[in-house]
């Protein structure tokens, strides 16, 4: 009747387990107890879980990957308590085999459910603003991409309270996670989780491609287009030529173990080598999808507080372009140590190095864009500079590794995580935190605090530098990674180094949350209202729109004329802001239909992970039922009468006068105000 | 208050910095052992030197400009719609560019001259061979030319070129000897080979460095670097041994997953184990996987029996 699963699929003999399933229950039961108390069910039914909104959308992303933020940090954390006392042969407090869990929850969580929804989220949330249009190409697939992608999510959180989750790394490699080493439900709650949020990210992929390619303000042309939009559509790019690899590698893979097939294995001329070049066929443009948008953050972020138009917008255009196609021909350099020939892997090195030059062409296009500006110092700009000195160092410690004679003693060391914790780190931890920072006023109306801002940032820095520069250190001792104890004693003091830097980087995350807290508590207060809708004096179309912006993003759609054209209309004095006679809007319905498909995906992948059959089935009806009633549904769309769009548009004049005439009176509070002369 | 935070931070980075420097002078990699460590220290080292070219710059620059250039200098240039030149942008892509091509010549060459395949012994010269298994969680070393074998213990005579060959009898592993030199894949029905050599007496840790499941912390070994006539008396030590291994006789009993299993001699080894055991998965019969008795479980009935398991360890430690 329930397959596999059993009371004692549950394990309430690990107090870690067991205490977290408590503090989860509990937390649980206040927030929906909360929600009940303040009757807000009806409100979160039909303005965020049902909204096609793209902004309300991207919010939801972020949340939901703050949230699996502090699990990953949690497990990152466990991790390095464990190998700061697991030395000289000591076992530590982790069982091997829930340190290897942790490992791979980590990877996973992280990669899958972090990094990626703050991408997402964040291109969601601006680039439609930013091309001026007035939602995305497919609302509705806009809202099922992200119920999946919270499914996906929700399997993953299943497996720490219901069985296990893999032990195989955040990969799987075959044929470890092939059905005779992997014999339990780990590496299937690894496949369910993310074949169904894969489906929504290739949703998400297509989406956007089309919205960025169709759905322009008239005038945007390509090369008009804000940076942040040219590096989000590589990134959609990559998204759609790159996650059905996954997609099928993983079909592959669940064959060999659901259906006996031998894909991967061992025997029966399997090739476990084939799932490894497949897995990183995808892996390594997958790395880009997360870069590309926080490279893009970084030219918006650096030009508007220079206050300065951005260096080489041509080249960087290209850069990222170039960047894109490379991606795809560079994957081997993840396992030189395989044994292929020297001229196999010399090209593959040589190809990853010719990566470097566009990333460096990009930072130095930042760099030129601080050349002669006027600099404020703000928290997305202490970002840009600690992402530009340790991506550089990430960079270059990543170009060693891509030498194939240096990589084969570098290779599967703790070079390699200090390395790509570098980047990614370094790179999109950095761009997301500088992005959420940035695009914060657009999305709620208010600021985020400064003061706990920077201090977010000092501990992510100099917690990254303290947790991941001694790893460097120890690889050159042979130290590898994902082992769960060691035998040198001399490697403890990096390692306790090591522990220390990670708890550091914690304080920054409470600090980032702090922050939220600090800036809601003090909304109303003109030091943080945002009521002028650019209170940064931005340069893209985002800014152009009041804040958070309407649901339709803009009465009238704008007219193009060039690049940072918003700039461009308040240098010369021109009202930004439409007025009337308004039209009626054209506008996507909410629907039920994205949750409704996403519950039964979740219903039908635990199904699966437990080999419940019967079950399965109806997660599998459900959801096509639910999706054949949607394409049914011919009611999807309706008109916003041009008096509504009247009333909206006239309430943010008059928030924009009253903010006009409050800086009048406080003159020293609008410091961006301040600009100096020209020359 | 704000001046003083950042001097401190950068105090702390300065001496963390110096800490790491000190802490990677005599590490594995930095000092190693062997004529392919050396070639590959002097690579990552001019790898890394050539880099600075950029990096020392980028990081400089990135400094002084966000200061030059802060809102409050009114002594520096602005010049907000400055924003191409051709020059700049000649050389930006110019320099990486140089450096890749340098970088791209080095790889091609050493990519050639240290390739794992690639003999080290010149004309005339006798290479040693040594065959090693990946199993789980243990390394099986077989000595074809002496006849014996051991478990997690290597052993060879030093300014001797070694040939390991590699493969596994369980999921992918990968050798590696960090004081010698490269790493490679142990692949199951894969016969992948390295060529390392060692030119100074010592004993120098081994281990697999890729993750194999549970037992793969413990998949370590030492490896001695003898004299001859040490190797010779290493090689009489394990010949004294009462055990023997083929493919059908206590081949069977190793695959047994085994955590931090203790060092095993075989007096006498079957001359077409390591073959037998590549073609066995070429065999187009199923491979049998033996289970995992050695870890823990998550079904709370097998806990108990984890908890006794544990008592008994304490026993024994005692």
């Amino acid at each position: 009747m329930f397959g596999k699963l059993g009371l004692d699929s549950i394990p309430f003999y690990d107090p870690i387990i067991v205490s977290l399933m408590i503090m989860t229950a509990l937390g649980g039961a206040v927030v929906l107890g909360g929600v009940t108390y303040y009757r807000k069910w009806g409100y979160l039914w039909s303005e965020w879980v049902t909204s096609v909104d793209h902004k309300k959308i991207g919010i939801m992303y972020f949340i939901v990957a703050l949230v699996m933020l502090v699990r990953g940090i949690g497990e990152a954390l466990m991790m390095r308590a464990q190998l700061a006392i697991a030395s000289g042969g000591a076992e530590g407090f982790l069982p091997p085999e829930h340190y290897d869990q942790l490992f791979t929850t980590h990877g996973v969580i992280m990669i899958f459910f972090v990094a990626m929804p703050m991408v997402i989220g964040l291109m969601n949330l601006i680039v439609p603003l930013q091309i001026g249009a007035r939602d995305v190409a497919y609302p509705f697939l806009n809202n099922l991409s992200f119920w999946l992608f919270v499914s996906g999510a929700m399997i993953v959180n299943l497996s720490l309270f219901i069985g296990e989750f893999g032990t195989t790394g955040w990969l799987a490699y075959a044929p470890l996670s092939g059905i005779e080493y992997s014999p339990g439900v780990g590496v299937d709650y690894w496949i369910w989780a993310l074949q169904i949020s894969g489906v929504g990210t290739t949703l998400t992929g297509i989406n956007f491609f089309v919205t960025i390619l169709k759905m322009r303000a008239p005038g945007m042309k390509m090369f008009r287009m804000p940076i942040f939009t040219w590096t989000s559509l590589c990134a959609n790019v990559l998204i759609i030529a790159s996650f059905p690899i996954l997609t099928a590698t993983i079909a592959l893979l669940t064959l060999d173990r659901y259906l006996g097939m031998n894909f991967f294995t061992n025997d029966l001329g399997g090739n476990v080598m084939m799932y490894v070049n497949l897995i990183w066929a995808w892996g390594h443009p997958e790395v880009y999808i997360l870069i590309l948008p926080a490279f893009g953050v970084f030219s918006e972020v650096v030009a508007t507080y220079a206050r300065k138009r951005l260096f080489g917008y041509h080249t960087m255009v290209w850069a990222t372009v170039a960047i894109t196609i490379l991606s795809f021909v560079v994957w081997l350099h993840h396992f030189f140590t395989m044994g292929a020939g020297a001229n196999v892997n010399a090209f593959f090195g040589i190809m990853t190095m010719i990566i470097a030059i566009p990333t460096g062409v990009k930072v130095f296009n930042w760099l030129f864009t601080m050349y002669r500006g006027s600099i404020e110092m703000s928290v997305p700009m202490l970002w840009l500079i600690g992402f530009i000195i340790v991506f550089t160092i990430g960079g270059m410690t990543g170009v060693m590794l891509s030498v194939p004679a240096a990589n084969f003693v570098l290779h599967n060391s703790l070079f390699v995580i200090a390395h790509f914790h570098n980047v990614i780190i370094g790179g999109v931890v950095f761009g997301m935190m500088a992005g959420m920072y940035y695009w914060f006023p657009k999305a709620f109306g208010f600021k985020l605090d400064e003061k706990w801002g920077k201090r977010s940032f000092w501990c992510w820095l100099i917690g990254f530098l303290m947790a991941f520069m001694p790893l460097y250190v120890l690889s050159f001792d042979g130290a590898v990674r994902r082992m769960s104890s060691y035998g040198p004693t001399e490697w403890q003091p990096m390692m306790i180094v090591a522990f220390i830097g990670a708890c550091i980087i914690l304080m920054g995350i409470l600090s980032t949350l702090i922050m939220v807290a600090v800036s809601i508590k003090n909304r109303h207060s003109m030091k943080y209202a945002d009521m002028s809708g650019d209170p940064w004096d931005g340069r893209t179309l985002e800014w152009a729109t009041s804040s958070p912006a309407p649901f339709y993003n803009f009465a009238h759609l704008p007219k193009i004329s060039g690049i940072d054209d918003f700039w461009r209309q308040k240098q010369e004095g021109r009202e930004a802001i439409g007025t009337g006679p308004y039209q009626d809007i054209h506008m996507p319905r909410n629907t039920i239909a994205g949750p409704v498909i996403s519950l039964f995906s979740l219903i039908f992948g635990f199904a699966l992970v437990w080999h419940i059959w019967w079950l399965a089935i109806v997660g599998g009806i459900g959801m096509f039922v639910a999706f054949i009633a949607r394409v049914a549904n011919d009611d999807i769309d309706y008109y916003v009468p041009a008096a509504e769009v009247e009333r909206i548009e006239n309430e943010h004049k008059q928030r924009l006068e009253e903010y006009r005439e409050w800086v009048k009176q406080h003159p020293e509070e609008a410091s961006h105000l301040q600009v100096r002369m020209q020359g | 208050m704000r001046k003083n935070l950042y001097a401190k931070a950068a105090g702390l980075l300065l001496l963390l910095s110096l800490f790491l420097l000190l802490g990677g002078c005599s590490s594995a990699l930095m000092d190693p052992k062997g004529q392919i460590g050396e070639e590959q220290r002097t690579l990552i080292l001019t790898a890394f030197g050539i880099m600075q070219i950029v990096v020392i710059p980028v990081i400089g620059m990135t400094l002084f400009f966000a200061w030059r250039y802060r809102r409050g200098n009114h002594n520096a240039a602005y010049t907000p719609d400055w924003a191409h030149n051709t020059w700049v942008e000649v050389v930006v892509w110019l320099i990486p560019c140089v450096i890749v091509l340098f970088l791209a010549g080095l790889t091609w060459y050493t990519s050639n001259s240290l390739d794992p395949h690639k003999p080290i012994a010149e004309d005339g010269e006798e290479t040693m061979e040594i065959q090693a298994v990946s199993m789980d969680w243990k390394w099986l070393f077989i000595y074809p030319e002496q006849g014996i074998a051991t478990v997690n213990e290597l052993a060879f005579p030093a300014d001797t070129p070694v040939r390991f060959k590699v493969s596994s009898a369980s999921v992918m592993n990968s050798f590696f000897i960090p004081d010698l030199g490269s790493q490679i894949y142990a692949m199951a029905g894969m016969d992948n080979d390295v060529h390392l050599i060692a030119d100074e007496e010592g004993t120098y840790p081994g281990r697999s460095t890729n993750y194999s499941g549970s037992g793969f912390s413990g998949m370590t070994f030492d490896a001695h670097v003898t004299s001859e006539d040490g190797f010779d008396e290493w090689v009489a030590e394990v010949k004294e041994s009462s055990k023997s291994i083929s493919f059908d006789d206590g081949y069977r009993e190793l695959l047994k997953p085994s955590r931090n299993h203790p060092v095993e001699y075989f007096s006498e080894v079957s001359p077409t184990l390591y073959d037998d055991i590549l073609n066995v998965y070429h065999s187009g019969e199923p491979v049998e996987v033996l289970p995992d008795e050695t870890g823990y479980k998550h079904a709370s009935s097998d806990h108990q029996e984890q908890d006794g398991d544990m008592a008994m360890n304490a026993e024994a430690a005692e």
